[in-house]
């Protein structure tokens, strides 16, 4: 057996015992659990440091590695999803291979989940100190494998947060593919009339950035396209992207003749329903690309748009294309879908003609929404003068599931009721709340002018009921808790305030790049403090409210965070990945293929009757070495006999 | 059975990327349950031979744990499913042991799942304590000299 002719020296093991503040040595006992590690096999120095992770902690090792001999380190302390490479680094720097360092998690599986049985909690603490021993006497160095980064990106999703990032990683000279699944840039962002608290008319700002995407050189835009694959690693990933036909050329001129032509109306999805389109059409006039599209769907294949196009841009036998890219790094920019009101029965959005959600409200008012910007009752077209706005629909709601604020629906409803009474200063308008989070700069200052200028009703309640009477005027039934009064009151329209939801095909995402989503449903960030873009598979990046609600500027903010994120690797040109990869000892392989065909990855052949590992493609799972029947196949850092001897030391003291 | 202190030994192989995660979000998350069980990290579910399983029934272990990602997300693509068969078929060898089947657990727990893993970890710990110690370790007391 090659290479195992290694000095058979007992290890120097030494073992640090983190209190953590009172985070562990509150619980355990530390001096106790030091004194055990002490005495343990091979342990030939233990201490106990208040913070191991702080300088001081980090120095003690590296001088020990040094003036000990250690050939081993234990840290006792959190989990190594937190400070693993903290300490590997230490190692390294005291002269180590960082591979011979083991973490003993006494925190976040000990002190923290058995804070009221101490005893119990410091015999556990020596177990697992015992276990991460017994695993660091085995332990073997390793070297980092380091693979070139492709200096391209893509973006999947065309919102504010995706053109964001496309924006600022092509400003720096990156390649970026951005991938929009619907037939414009541009998002929900494009739907809103105005931007709280500045007013800005919301597509006058975006509008600008989504002509930079299509003008930037470095950009390659695909939309009306959909990720449909994704293979490798950072550095690497091999994406397969399906872009659906469109039945027109780029050779459209956005003349509209076609428009005009198309017998054909169906609802527009970006006026959500309440205006009309056609078969063929652009979902509203500054879409980015300017390209018409036929909705297959709904056209009847009538001939009549080809006829009067004149740049002949129409091609009824455009078929869907896969296009294959190979990129270093994926921001996912997907975005969130508005909450369904029909799910709270009890406010009659669906049954009620006049209760609308605020994302319909923002079309109405908008002055390219489908009534000019005048908003008008949906069951007469008269103007309300009366108007009510519901918060928390589909946030803060255990009913529904959705425990979290949604963080935009104070601001949007005071915005949008302050728009009204600058439009209709005569009208009566509501505002019914549990509680207003005006949270952001200048939020807070804009809510008080809300209430003191303009003389919004500001109506501390949930509503409990909501009826319509004879003249399908709303009647809303409330409670005002501030002031302990059951109230009625008549409106002539109500806007419920939906919060946001993770959107549709977030799970098909979420499996192709294996990242999690949090309880919420909401993609889950590698830390949420300080790994606030970065997701559990390296390379892999978050923007916008694909990770959590949020407002413009703080999407606009992760955008550009995620794209200096994914630069890092990008112009390092190279990353250093762990070498976790299986290792095939071919004295031992009998050749009988189990490995090849298990391994999800094509990283195992046989060549000269024997299994042959192709160490860039392995991703060092262990699927193989479980499968192996003769243990020929062992996993870096993770072999048999070292898990064999945590199992021992788990069960049996020394 | 007869004794009403008996704390049993769980085993627990958790995959990095899911279940381990989850442990550690009951951790901050500061869900308390009982301090029966000695994880040990693997990158993925899928590297538990089932040796391993058998090894820690072998040591004492009056049961055994293995989390790993809920199906269609394991970071590995499916190694979650190599799991599930092996364990599957491991259920049977363990009965012809002696050994109850519901000494072995599987489950998928995301790293979201803090509160869940807790509670996993409370159910399989009361679970053992009902069944008692594990009639493999019982004998294998008997035997020795």
């Amino acid at each position: 057996m090659a290479g195992k002719k290694k000095s058979k020296e007992e290890p120097r093991i030494g073992v640090y015992i983190c209190d953590c503040g009172v985070n562990i040595a509150g619980i355990v006992n530390n001096p106790e659990l030091t004194r055990y590690a002490s005495k343990l096999k091979g342990v030939v120095l233990a201490k106990e440091y208040k913070f191991m992770c702080a300088e001081p902690g980090q120095r003690m090792i590296k001088d020990d590695i040094k003036e000990h001999n250690l050939t081993r380190v234990v840290v006792a302390a959190c989990s190594p999803n937190m400070h693993e490479e903290t300490f590997r680094n230490a190692c390294k720097e005291g002269g180590l291979n960082p591979y011979l360092f083991e973490i003993a998690n006494i925190r976040e599986h000990c002190s923290w989940v058995h804070m009221r049985e101490k005893a119990r909690a410091t015999e556990k603490a020596k177990d697992l100190v015992r276990m991460a021993v017994a695993k660091a006497r085995l332990l073997e160095p390793q070297d980092k494998i380091r693979v070139k980064v492709k200096d391209r990106a893509l973006v999947i999703g065309g919102g504010i947060a995706g053109i964001q990032a496309a924006l600022d990683l092509a400003d720096q000279g990156f390649k970026v593919i951005l991938v929009e699944r619907s037939p414009s840039i541009g998002g929900k962002m494009a739907q809103i009339d105005k931007t709280f608290p500045t007013m800005d008319c919301s597509s006058c700002i975006l509008t600008p950035k989504m002509v930079q995407v299509e003008r930037h050189p470095n950009i390659e835009l695909l939309t009306y396209a959909e990720v449909k694959e994704v293979d490798g690693y950072i550095g690497n990933f091999k994406v397969k992207i399906e872009k659906r036909p469109r039945y027109v050329t780029p050779d459209c001129t956005a003349c509209d003749l076609c428009t005009q032509a198309c017998p054909i109306e169906v609802p527009s999805e970006f006026n959500l329903g309440l205006g009309a389109r056609k078969a063929i059409y652009v979902p509203f006039p500054q879409a980015v690309p300017l390209i018409y599209t036929i909705d297959d769907e709904s056209c009847i294949g009538c001939g009549m748009c080809k006829n009067v196009c004149e740049p002949e841009a129409i091609d009824y036998d455009m078929e869907t294309e896969i296009i294959e890219r190979d990129v270093g790094t994926i921001i996912v920019a997907t975005g969130y879908k508005i909450f369904d009101a029909e799910r709270k029965e009890e406010y009659g959005y669906g049954r009620l003609s006049n209760v609308v959600n605020a994302l319909e409200f923002e079309r109405l008012s908008s002055a390219s929404g489908p009534t000019g910007g005048k908003v008008v009752r949906p069951s007469d077209g008269k103007t309300p003068l009366r108007l009510g706005f519901v918060q928390c629909v589909g946030s803060r709601d255990e009913k529904v599931g959705n425990l979290y604020c949604s963080r935009v629906c104070c601001m949007y409803a005071i915005k949008n009721a302050r728009i009204y009474k600058e439009k209709h200063p005569e009208a009566d308008v509501y505002i019914f709340y549990m509680d207003i989070r005006a949270f952001g700069k200048g939020y807070e200052e804009f809510y008080k002018t809300a209430q003191e200028e303009y003389g919004i009703h500001f109506i501390r309640g949930r509503p409990s009921e909501v009826l319509e009477n004879e003249d399908k005027n709303i009647i809303v039934k409330v409670e005002d808790t501030l002031l302990g009064q059951a109230l009625e009151i008549e409106l002539d329209l109500l806007v419920l305030s939906v919060g946001m939801e993770p959107p549709r095909g977030a799970e098909e995402i979420q499996n192709l790049l294996r990242i999690s989503r949090g309880s919420d449903g909401f993609y889950l960030e590698a830390h949420p403090k300080l790994r606030a873009v970065d997701t559990l598979t390296e390379g892999v990046y978050l923007a916008g409210t694909c990770q959590g609600p949020k407002d413009i500027p703080d999407s606009v903010t992760q955008g550009s965070a995620a794209a200096s994120k994914a630069a890092i690797p990008m112009s390092k040109g190279e990353v250093e990945i762990e070498p976790l990869t299986a290792v095939v000892d071919r004295g031992e392989c009998i050749g009988c293929r189990i490995c090849e065909r298990v391994c999800m990855f094509n990283a195992i052949s046989i060549v000269d009757r024997k299994a042959h590992l192709n160490e860039a493609l392995c991703t060092g799972c262990g699927v193989c070495a479980a499968a192996c029947p003769t243990s020929a196949i062992q996993i870096r850092h993770f072999k048999d006999t070292q898990i064999f001897a945590m199992i021992e030391a788990a069960l049996k003291e020394d | 059975m007869g004794d009403a202190r008996f704390e049993p030994k769980i085993i627990g192989f958790l995959c990095n990327w899911c279940a381990y995660a989850g442990a550690d979000l009951a951790g901050t998350s500061r869900i308390q349950y009982p301090p029966n069980l000695r994880v040990i990290r693997v990158m993925c579910s899928g590297r538990v031979d089932p040796s391993f399983i058998l090894k820690a029934f072998a040591e004492g272990a009056d049961g055994v744990f293995v989390g790993g990602c809920h199906p269609g997300q394991c970071h590995y693509v499916a190694g979650n499913e190599s799991a599930e068969r092996r364990i599957k078929t491991l259920y049977r060898l363990l009965e012809d042991l002696g050994i109850e089947k519901e000494r072995l657990l599987l489950k998928w727990i995301s790293a979201a799942e803090g509160q869940l893993f807790a509670e996993t970890i409370r159910e399989f710990t009361e679970k053992i304590k009902k069944l008692g110690p594990s009639p493999l370790k019982v004998a294998l007391e008997e035997v020795k000299p």
